[in-house]
């Protein structure tokens, strides 16, 4: 085989995809729930829903001794199922507050899903364009992040919260 | 016990296979011009056992015999019968036996039915073939055993997943299966050509019939997919640029610009490094887009319970493919020299083929840039529908007008003077634009122009039909019903998009919501149990205000039981020019009920239409058989 040009080219680009699928690899353990679970939750800055002014970022969370970061939107009708248990959460427990976190949805249907359905939310922030819940790994609504005041995780839940994810929540918060 | 005999039926297979590569080189060396007798016996062999291990897979799901981990996994005693069996290819382990079956099947009857081609260029085929059964057959029992067994016997399953449980979804897989895998073969013919020296015609005519079986099964494959999403999603689309079904476009694209130009080298001897290049990537794609689905590193709804060390062995596996392919080529490949005449349907189909490859690296840029950034930038972001829209929609236009135009070139070179046709052609469709925005409603500029490229593409079909219907020329009818359907399919999706109605709004029993066209009396509900859910039934009125027409709809709340799961069955009322559809989902702790109500015009004619491009390519299949 002569080696021209175009040949080394070729190589290289296909040597450069086959390694990015390698690393892709081990960079995917980023969205395994267990790996995830002892690791500190990443920088972020999320707007309120109904106010583009304020916003909150991870160092108020060192304040609460449990937050629990919930991802929802008004078209998710799983979200739906789990709202009750977020709302026994925010009235029985003091000690956890309750940040939801608004993905890919319009401002009024939100708005409206949280008159209907109750809010159980200390602060409700916005992610439009679904790039804040990238940070925290989320590949699909509803999932919840459990974290303590040092930005730990320490607990995931993705998919609905139901009666056994909601005992554990409270058992991992005595 | 299944376990053992399903085991053994695989590795029997694996024995054979190094067999008939051993066997197979043998006879290479051999002076006589035929394959020898007993490689057609270790090839039926061969494709005896691995369908046996195959319904042995099929027997552990009936029966239930949860002593397989992958049964215990994938199914449970209360599951209807149909869904039991296809429970088998629901799942990663099951899935690979039957990719290995198409691997095997393939080989054997391409043996059988390519004896007028070289014995070289067969054998070589068949070592080919044979070395990816091996290295599919190796995945399967080092890493995706589907037969390996757990102690104790667990006394229950853990259940399908309830929105697989779907008739389209049942048959979807192996369509899509028979499509990608089919591929293997012509990816063992190519190299097979350049390692033989058995290139031009004879080559092409011996790869056409898998090429088109596999065009048609892939395209068969997608539209079922699309209208289980359709009809089970519940949100009432039915493509959504999910990393998935942009998988499955990539092998797509790539066999439909073979599948054209394999057509030139038939007729014109020439284009022959191009067309090995695209037999190479066609299924060199279809391998891409397992790894990424299977590995995990895409996230999807149809991504398998991922597990990196499988990633790790495709990965691989895909590696010596592009390597070997690679090597090969360069090493064997000579240079052409093409000599087009600009007014020829060689330079269409070349056109055809750029514009293609355009979309094909669309897609890969726009599924792969996530992972690439991820990688190497750390940074996390998604390409999304609107990314794909923009790209690509503006230049489905000219491939439209090339569809229409390009058929009506000579080979060579081209006398025919069909400029006032295409002139008279093109303003018929503006017309017909015009008249539909008068009647509908205005939309954009683009949406103007895809109107008309596509109206322009439907007439031009039915005027060759018509020709077809006098001068009875079969070779046109396949290309005229798939481009009719292509165009028609572009048409009606346009005009789906453009006149859709969507109401959201929330309802009690007993209430009545009045939309612009329609009263919505939500009257009552029941609750009916099935074998493996319940159901919370919703009754709904609807009246058509304009001619006081009342339907029922009955949208669904199921209640599946293993796993736990909640599914929203949509109620559909079908007609000829338009799709009802209603879906309700409860609001907990209210009397409430959420119901998207949406008005879509022409759904049915987009399956339709979808269905008549692959139509096209079966009706091309019958025919060359009886010519045969």
């Amino acid at each position: 085989m002569k080696i021209s040009i175009s040949k080394i080219i070729i190589f290289s680009f296909v040597i450069f995809f086959l390694f990015v699928f390698w690393r892709g690899l081990k960079i995917n353990n980023n969205y395994d729930t267990r790996s995830l679970i002892g690791n500190q939750i990443s920088k972020f800055k999320l707007t309120k829903l109904d106010n583009d002014n304020q916003y909150i970022s991870e160092e108020d969370l060192k304040k609460n001794t449990y937050t629990l970061i919930n991802f929802f939107a008004s078209w998710c009708a799983p979200c739906k199922t789990e709202h009750k248990y977020l709302l026994n959460l925010s009235n029985k427990n003091k000690k956890i507050k309750i940040i939801g976190i608004n993905f890919k949805d319009k401002k009024n249907n939100a708005t409206n899903f949280l008159k209907e359905l109750g809010n159980p939310y200390d602060f409700v922030g916005k992610d439009s364009d679904g790039k804040i819940s990238i940070l925290f790994g989320i590949y699909g609504i509803p999932e919840s992040i459990l974290v303590d005041s040092n930005l730990t995780v320490i607990k995931k839940v993705v998919g609905p919260i139901d009666q056994i994810q909601y005992d554990n929540i409270l058992k991992l918060i005595q | 016990m299944l376990s053992s005999i399903g085991i053994s039926l695989v590795v029997l297979v694996l024995i054979l296979s190094f067999l008939i590569i051993y066997t197979a080189s043998l006879d290479l060396k051999t002076p006589e011009q035929i394959i020898k007798k007993n490689i057609y016996k270790l090839s039926l062999f061969q494709t005896t056992f691995t369908i046996l291990s195959f319904f042995t897979l099929i027997i552990g799901f009936i029966n239930s015999d949860f002593s397989l981990i992958n049964v215990y996994e994938n199914s449970h005693t209360n599951k209807p019968f149909f869904y039991k069996i296809a429970g088998t290819w629901g799942n990663h382990e099951g899935s690979l036996l039957l990719w290995i079956n198409i691997l095997v099947i393939f080989s054997y009857l391409f043996l059988v039915f390519s004896h007028v081609h070289g014995k070289k260029f067969r054998l070589y085929t068949l070592i080919f073939q044979n070395i990816l059964i091996l290295g599919f057959l190796f995945f399967l029992l080092l890493n995706s055993n589907p037969f390996n067994t757990i102690y104790p016997i667990p006394l229950e399953g853990l259940g399908l997943n309830p929105i697989l449980q779907d008739p389209a979804l049942a048959i979807h897989p192996p369509l899509l299966y028979v499509g990608f895998v089919g591929c293997s073969i012509y990816f063992s013919a190519a190299m097979a050509s350049l390692l033989s020296g058995y290139s031009g015609k004879p080559f092409a005519k011996s790869i056409k019939t898998w090429v088109k079986i596999s065009w048609c099964f892939q395209t068969l494959g997608i539209i079922v997919g699309s209208i289980w999403a359709y009809y089970e999603l519940g949100w009432g689309g039915f493509w959504f640029w999910d990393p998935v079904e942009n998988a499955s476009l990539l092998p797509w694209f790539a066999i439909t610009a073979l599948m054209h130009s394999l057509i030139v080298l038939e007729k014109r001897n020439t284009l022959y490094s191009w067309v090995i290049i695209l037999c190479l990537s066609t299924f060199i794609l279809s391998v891409t887009g397992t790894f990424l689905v299977r590995s995990g590193i895409l996230n999807s709804v149809h991504t398998f319970a991922s597990d990196p060390s499988r990633g790790i062995y495709i990965l691989l596996f895909l590696s010596f493919m592009i390597f070997s392919a690679l090597i090969i080529f360069f090493l064997k490949h000579k240079k052409e020299n093409y000599n087009f005449n600009l007014k020829s349907r060689e330079i269409f189909i070349l056109a055809n083929n750029w514009f293609m490859v355009f979309f094909l690296v669309t897609v890969l840029i726009g599924m792969l840039y996530p992972i690439f950034l991820d990688v190497l930038t750390n940074a996390k972001i998604s390409v999304g529908p609107p990314f794909f829209n923009i790209v690509i929609i503006p230049l489905v236009i000219p491939v439209m007008l090339l569809m229409a135009i390009g058929p009506k070139f000579g080979w060579i070179k081209s006398q025919n003077k069909i400029l006032y046709k295409i002139l008279f052609l093109i303003l018929s469709a503006v017309m017909i634009n015009l008249f539909i925005i008068y009647f509908f409603g205005k939309y954009s500029v683009l949406s103007n122009l895809i109107f008309i490229a596509a109206i322009f593409l439907i007439l031009y079909s039915l005027l060759d039909f018509k020709k077809f219907i006098n001068k009875k020329n079969k070779t046109e009818l396949p290309r005229i019903i798939s481009h009719l359907g292509f165009g028609l399919l572009v048409f009606f999706i346009g005009i789906n998009h453009q006149f859709s109605l969507e109401e959201d709004f929330n309802l009690k029993i007993g209430e009545i919501k009045e939309t612009k066209n329609y009263k919505i009396n939500f009257e009552d509900m029941e609750i009916k149990e099935s074998k493996n859910f319940k159901s919370v039934i919703g009754n709904f009125k609807l009246t058509n205000l304009e001619n006081n027409f009342i339907q029922y709809l009955n949208p669904e709340i199921r209640i599946y039981s293993n796993p736990e799961t909640l599914t929203y069955e949509a109620a559909i009322k079908t007609k000829i020019t338009s799709d009802l559809y209603l879906t309700m989902s409860n609001v907990s702790r209210s009397d409430y009920y959420n119901i998207k109500f949406q008005n879509k015009p022409f759904m049915i004619w987009i399956w339709i239409s979808a269905l008549m491009i692959a139509l096209g390519g079966f009706v091309r299949l019958i025919l060359k058989n009886n010519e045969n």
